[in-house]
């Protein structure tokens, strides 16, 4: 790898690592953070394809409540860097990807320790605030959110120190009932997200959706996108149709029963 | 009071917006978002305020404890900027309404973007870029990229500035039916997406054979029959006609895989979702459940169970 396609990598990491805590660009997001390292290296396809398998299994990942979620960033960002490192070959993909969870945990203190020194760093911003400087704020802010950067972008230059060969080595010498074993973990772990996004909107209203969904997804024909019209158009007749029973009320004893879908049916 | 009113313009307001695309910068265990929500409001408070005391009193109330969702904070901010601006222009409004206000909305408000957010908006427009960039197609993270960023930012300035026109009285907006119902259809519209995404992308293939049929001849192509030239590759082709036509082997082998998509496609993808959720519920660490899915993928494959 070329000291430029280095240093970009570097940034790269760097951004991932700003918006794994600031959840705004989402350069964090594996689809955005792969395809970016693939664009500086040279790799970009193989990369966005590993970005997209890596998205599906970080979908439902998120930092909400008790439920700690694995870290988006520094698993993308060294999976993107062993994949090039080993020459991008679509037959380390499975690899590439197992080995992103266990770095998701270990970004996860990564961030911990962060947040940790933050601490100490708002409580020199209450200090500057209290002589009402508003540039130190600034300046704290600033070097808060560097820090955050520099978290994912440190391990990236360790790992791009590691010679290629030497990943290419270690690849290559993990036995294929491991490596296909991990593909098919792989594969399942998707589930694993899912079932987190799930289990915090899911009730009663709105299982159905999700059977007809579940349903529809076997018709092959039709794209993500088609689906999504039909998902936003149920929807939105859903609404409207419940919006209609409630102020229907007046004509009829039907109108409050707290059932849309039967007072639709007996009006016919 | 004789002199003249200070407003903050829609150059100010927006310097603000931009400032809080960082809000969660400096994140901590203490105050958690507090830094960055002093951070954001900064170009008003060197507005409004020119005296060092007055502008050291209102950098210490938003050093207060502050947490909601980083998008759901605009909202807050614009109402916040409505009373400095109040404040600043001489009303009466202390420390303790300020602080009041904020606590008040931010619990709702990260109640409403959590679910809209982290899980409807990003697992579909995530989930339908990655669908792309699995085939190696580079719209996938660009789709991904420029919608999430453009909703993100209309969403931030126009709520904004809402909060900053409404007031205080913003909070009965929120209560009212209209947010409630986006989150009820955006909880509908990503169920339904939810279905979709484990039928097609959640992969277990058992590989045992369930039954294996010799078939009777006629059903098959008759491979040693075939002429020796290569109009015997139409022919094969025209026979199978794409799996319609003719068997490829004697024998007919049907895998427990098989059995389980003539039930209906995606039968074990969704059990075991299904299985991973009652987990969750049980507080077994999403970590763990991921750690232990590759055991079973590596040890499935060994013993013969599973395949890719």
């Amino acid at each position: 790898m070329s000291a430029i396609s280095m240093i970009l990598v570097v940034i790269v990491a760097f951004l991932a690592g700003m918006e794994g805590i600031l959840d705004e660009f989402e350069f964090h997001q594996p689809l955005v953070a792969c395809t970016l390292i693939g664009l500086v290296t040279g790799h970009l396809i193989p990369c966005v394809m590993l970005g997209g398998s890596l998205q599906m299994i970080a979908l439902g990942w998120a930092n909400i409540g008790a439920a700690v979620a694995p870290d988006a960033a520094l698993a993308s960002v060294a999976s993107a860097i062993i994949f090039v490192q080993s020459g991008a070959a679509s037959k380390d993909m499975g690899t590439a990807t197992a080995i992103a969870i266990p770095l998701a945990v270990a970004g996860l203190f990564l961030t911990m320790i962060v947040r940790t020194i933050s601490v100490a760093i708002i409580h020199i911003m209450d200090k500057e605030a209290e002589k009402g400087n508003l540039r130190a704020i600034d300046m704290w802010q600033i070097i808060a959110i560097c820090l955050q950067g520099l978290r994912i972008a440190l391990p990236a230059i360790a790992l791009l120190i590691i010679p290629a060969s030497k990943v290419q080595a270690f690849l290559s010498s993990m036995p294929s009932w491991l490596t296909d074993g991990m593909t098919i973990g792989g594969g399942m772990v998707v589930a694993v997200g899912y079932a987190m996004v799930i289990n915090m909107i899911a009730n009663r209203e709105v299982w159905p959706f999700f059977a007809i969904g579940f349903v529809l997804a076997a018709v092959s024909d039709l794209t993500l996108i088609a689906i999504g019209t039909l998902g936003l158009a149920f929807t939105l007749i859903y609404l409207e149709l419940e919006s209609k029973a409630n102020n229907g009320g007046g004509n009829g004893g039907n109108g409050g029963s707290g059932d849309p879908l039967g007072d639709i049916l007996n009006d016919y | 009071m004789a002199e003249k009113k200070i407003t903050l313009t829609k150059r100010d307001r927006w310097s603000v917006c931009w400032r809080s695309t960082f809000l969660q910068g400096s994140w901590n265990y203490e105050r958690m978002q507090n830094g960055g929500y002093a951070f954001s409001l900064i170009p008003a408070i060197k507005k409004l305020y020119t005296k060092k005391e007055d502008r050291a009193e209102a950098l210490k109330r938003h050093l207060e404890f502050f947490n909601t969702h980083p998008y759901l904070a605009s909202p807050i901010i614009g109402v916040t900027l409505a009373l400095e601006e109040d404040k600043a222009n001489g009303t009466e409004i202390d420390n303790a309404t300020l602080s009041g206000v904020k606590v008040g909305m931010m619990g709702p408000l990260a109640g409403v973007g959590d679910p809209v957010f982290w899980y409807t908006a990003r697992p579909i427009i995530a989930g339908l870029g990655a669908s792309l960039a699995i085939s190696g197609n580079i719209l996938g993270p660009i789709l991904f990229f420029v919608l999430w960023n453009a909703m993100r930012i209309a969403f931030m300035w126009y709520t904004q500035e809402f909060g900053y026109r409404t007031g205080t009285k913003i909070t009965d907006d929120v209560s009212g039916g209209l947010l409630q119902k986006v989150t009820r259809g955006a909880a509908m519209m990503g169920m339904f997406v939810l279905g979709t995404l484990i039928e097609r992308w959640v992969t277990i293939n058992f590989t045992p054979v369930v039954s294996k049929v010799k078939q009777s001849s006629g059903a098959y192509i008759n491979w040693s029959k075939l002429p020796n030239n290569p109009t015997a590759i139409r022919t094969v082709l025209q026979e199978w006609d794409m799996g319609n036509g003719l068997s490829l082997t004697k024998y007919k082998t049907t895998t427990l895989q098989d059995n389980l998509d003539s039930l209906i496609p995606g039968l074990a993808a969704l059990l075991l979702t299904l299985f991973c959720m009652w987990l969750l519920k049980k507080k077994v660490s999403p970590i763990v459940i991921i750690l232990g899915l590759f055991v079973v993928g590596i040890l499935g494959h060994v013993i013969g169970l599973l395949g890719a």
